[in-house]
């Protein structure tokens, strides 16, 4: 065949895209959910909740897609990484119940919904937390033997996948804040102009805690970002973050409406970028690299066409749902 | 070794769990998704209000319903690599496709135009949100198509090849896609899905007949067209599922006639003409069906259209091979004997609307009632009868059970299921209250969407003429 494209990588890519369109969808309605009990009850919280009612639920088919992805593609990892960090998973899939059931809930029982509110927030924080905790433990690497996990059942549980998963709660945070600026007004957008700024610094400190501790997990991750000359392409990274950060704080002091948002969605391109960096070619570290873990050519080139064809429309589509809900919400009259 | 036993009977504890309390839902909206389209076309068609007022009136029903059916899916995906990692490990080329295949072309439209639908009536107008609404519908049916070719494939599976690494390699896509029992097993479960609803749109209105004691001004025409709609489909559709059903029975036959050993309790073989036991103790230890009621020959003449046609039972085959008889026996005798109520209900109602008496007739109303909740009854022992019918195999006659789990300690396993139980009777409890809460009150003219919090639907309750109009018309606010 004259072109032959590689197909474990292309689905690598594909499944690494459905995570980042998960975490920067599903992370600024998380972080909404995290701010819970700094935003008041009654018409503010109604009016943070109605931005996101009609998106949650096609922000975490991002999820399902990443999960249901990773089985067809890569099952060997599904299964792995799964089952090692079984805690983790089990604890954000019970917290999403939760969350997710609170948006509707609350709306049907006025007299419960202190509680289901305080369902939103701890589930969100809980998700949110055992999500960032998964980054960290697959960072930090999985023991495999025989095609099975062979660690011991709290390996995930270490101080840097600690501080990966606050860091989240920080980031997702960061993404609600900057969301609500962008779809409200009034009180509620000014409270969040000031928790967009103190969440920014907490972020960007989060973020380079994280970044210097990396290197430090393996050796290859050192050589990965610090060998010659290929330092000189890596730092970009931290680079563009640096400039990321000074657009972010002058947009809020100037009290852009757009700006922090699509700021804080570029910090998380490039921490997203930065752990592709360090994983790969590891879909599982230190031991399963993407050609090992992936499924028979076979199944991938099935689902290439679907992947082709279906994600292009998917992004019409969502594109098109957040345009009709489009502008400040929780105020008449807006188109 | 015992304790490897026990971890995996509780994955396996769990897994039923969590996939029956999953199940629930999507049986339930796949249905309602049609319904709210057929009633959405009715007002685009006639313009009468009454359409739209009981469109509106589902459809928070089926917000609550569907957002049930998300989070207790988004579990299902990840439960195959928690608990079931050698399976995901073995089988993923194959069933993981289909599965990705379902989240691309389904889960997508439906999450993509639920907020239009539920939300968007006033922001895109009258076709596009039918569109919209059609979408989720659609929606709901091609997710089902996929997700029951995955789970067919796991009983028949067709059209692979292994590999050195003891993995399952897909050969022929439409041989997998369409495995023998796939059609069956499509037809089956949609027909089950729109019985399911049928049976609860009719039981809330006949609630709502019992209750009206008057029907003044048209008070209860909601409650009538329902009830009416209700009827008609279950008129139509039990019949037609009780013989899909056989169908798929009978191709049961033909691929795993272990499982219907089970399901008829037929421990021994009968060389000259099998009783259909009708009721019994399957004694698996003892290998044989205590107390039985059983009509000669019955069986042999269902299965296989002869009295005097040879049947082969469990002893034909190595213990070894035997799922839970007793479970699927009675699985199986719950579930038809729901199919044959409902068939009753269906005669009872023809009856009814022959005599003009549909809307008066309490104890048509009474039993309608007390179908309600039958098709959810029906759904989940079909499940049952099929599902440990395929045991000891995950993958029929070639992965076992026991080969298919994740390597975990029977406590971890324990802690996660007890937390699925409590999170799942709190959260599920709460959502069933809401439903049935909802479905207390009579859908009355002007009925308001799931719509909330917006300055311009805080007309009240009953709101004005002009604002029902407003709102019926989706025009601008």
């Amino acid at each position: 065949m004259p072109f032959t494209l590689d197909l474990p990588i292309f689905f690598a890519f594909i499944i690494a895209f459905a995570i980042y369109a998960y975490v920067v969808m599903d992370g600024f309605d998380l972080g909404i959910g995290i701010l819970f009990p700094m935003i008041p009850a009654g018409r503010e919280r109604d009016s943070a909740m109605n931005s996101i009612a009609p998106v949650w639920d096609g922000n975490e088919t991002w999820l399902v897609l990443g999960g249901g992805g990773l089985l067809a593609a890569f099952p060997l990892a599904y299964g792995v990484i799964f089952s090692a960090l079984y805690a983790p998973i089990i604890a954000m899939l019970l917290a999403l119940v939760f969350r997710g059931v609170a948006f509707e809930f609350r709306w049907r029982d006025p007299a419960h919904r202190p509680y289901w509110d305080v369902a939103f927030n701890l589930g969100s924080v809980v998700a949110t937390l055992a999500q960032g905790i998964i980054l960290g433990a697959l960072l930090q690497g999985i023991a495999v033997q025989d095609r099975g996990y062979a660690g011991g059942w709290f390996d995930w549980l270490t101080p840097f996948s600690l501080m990966v998963g606050v860091s989240l709660v920080f980031g997702y945070g960061l993404l609600g804040a900057t969301w609500l600026i962008m779809k409200s007004e009034g009180t509620l957008q000014e409270r969040c102009y000031r928790l967009a700024f103190r969440l920014g610094i907490a972020v960007i400190l989060a973020m380079a805690v994280v970044s210097a501790w990396t290197p430090f997990l393996r050796e290859a991750y050192w050589l990965r970002w610090f060998a010659w000359p290929q330092v000189l392409f890596t730092a970009q990274v931290p680079l563009l973050v640096v400039i990321a950060t000074a657009i972010f704080f002058v947009s809020l002091q100037r009290q852009h409406h757009y700006t922090p948002f699509l700021m804080a969605l570029a910090l998380f391109t490039l921490g997203l970028a930065g752990l592709g960096v360090s994983l790969y070619p590891y879909v599982v570290p230190p031991s399963v690299s993407i050609w090992d873990a992936a499924a028979p050519n076979v199944s991938l080139k099935f689902m290439l066409p679907g992947v082709l064809v279906m994600v292009p429309i998917i992004l019409a589509y969502t594109a098109y749902s957040y345009w009709v809900f489009r502008g400040k919400t929780g105020h008449e009259g807006y188109h | 070794m015992f304790e490897a036993f026990d971890a995996i009977v509780l994955a396996r504890a769990q897994f039923a769990f969590t996939v029956s309390f999953h199940f629930i839902f999507p049986s339930f909206s796949i249905g309602l998704a049609s319904y709210l389209a057929v009633l959405e076309a009715l007002w685009l068609w006639t313009g009468r209000q009454i359409y739209l007022d009981l469109f509106k009136y589902w459809l928070k029903i089926f917000a609550l319903a569907f957002g049930m059916g998300v989070v207790s899916g988004i579990v299902m995906a990840y439960q195959f690599g928690t608990n079931w990692a050698a399976f995901s490990d073995k089988a993923g080329p194959v069933i993981g496709p289909l599965m990705a295949y379902e989240v691309l072309t389904a889960f997508f439209l439906e999450a993509g135009f639920l907020g239009v639908m539920l939300f968007g009536m006033n922001r895109v107008g009258r076709t596009l949100h039918f569109v919209a609404t059609l979408a989720v519908a659609v929606g709901t049916f091609i997710s089902a198509f996929w997700i029951l070719s995955a789970n067919s494939w796991m009983h028949t599976p067709a059209g692979f090849a292994m590999n050195a690494g003891g993995q399952f390699v897909p050969v022929d896509w439409l041989a997998v896609i369409f495995n023998p029992s796939f059609p069956y097993r499509l037809v089956h479960t949609v027909f089950g899905a729109y019985l399911t609803t049928a049976l609860v749109v009719g039981a809330v209105g006949a609630w709502h007949l019992l209750r009206a004691k008057s029907d003044k001004g048209g008070a209860n025409d909601g409650a009538r067209v329902m009830f009416s709609m209700a009827m008609g489909m279950i008129t139509v559709v039990a019949p037609l599922q009780i013989f899909a059903g056989d169908q798929h029975g009978l191709n049961t036959l033909e691929h795993q006639p272990v499982k219907v050993m089970a399901m008829e309790g037929h421990f021994k073989s009968y060389p000259d003409g099998a009783p259909l036991i009708l009721f019994g103790w399957p004694d698996q230890a003892a290998a044989k069906t205590l107390y039985a009621v059983e009509i000669p020959k019955a069986s042999s003449l269902i299965l296989k259209h002869s009295l005097d046609a040879p049947l082969k039972g469990l002893d034909s085959v190595d213990r070894k091979e035997w799922p839970p008889v007793a479970i699927v026996f009675w699985a199986f005798r719950v579930m038809v004997g729901m199919g044959m109520l409902m068939l009753a209900l269906a005669a009872f109602s023809l009856l009814a609307r022959a005599r003009r008496r549909l809307y008066d007739w309490p104890l048509l109303h009474r039993f309608a009632l007390a179908m309600g909740p039958a098709g959810f009854v029906a759904v989940i022992a079909g499940w049952v009868t099929t599902e440990v019918g395929r045991q000891p195999y995950t993958v029929h006659g070639l992965l076992r059970t026991a080969d298919s789990a994740s390597r975990l300690d029977a406590p971890a396993v324990a802690a996660s299921l007890l937390a699925f139980v409590i999170v799942y009777f709190v959260v599920f409890g709460a959502g069933t209250f809401y439903i049935l809460k909802l479905m207390s009150h009579p859908p009355h003219r002007g009925e308001l969407g799931p719509n909330r919090g917006e300055p311009v639907r805080a007309a009240g309750i009953t709101p004005s003429p002009a604002v029902a109009e407003k709102l019926a018309t989706g025009g601008e606010a």
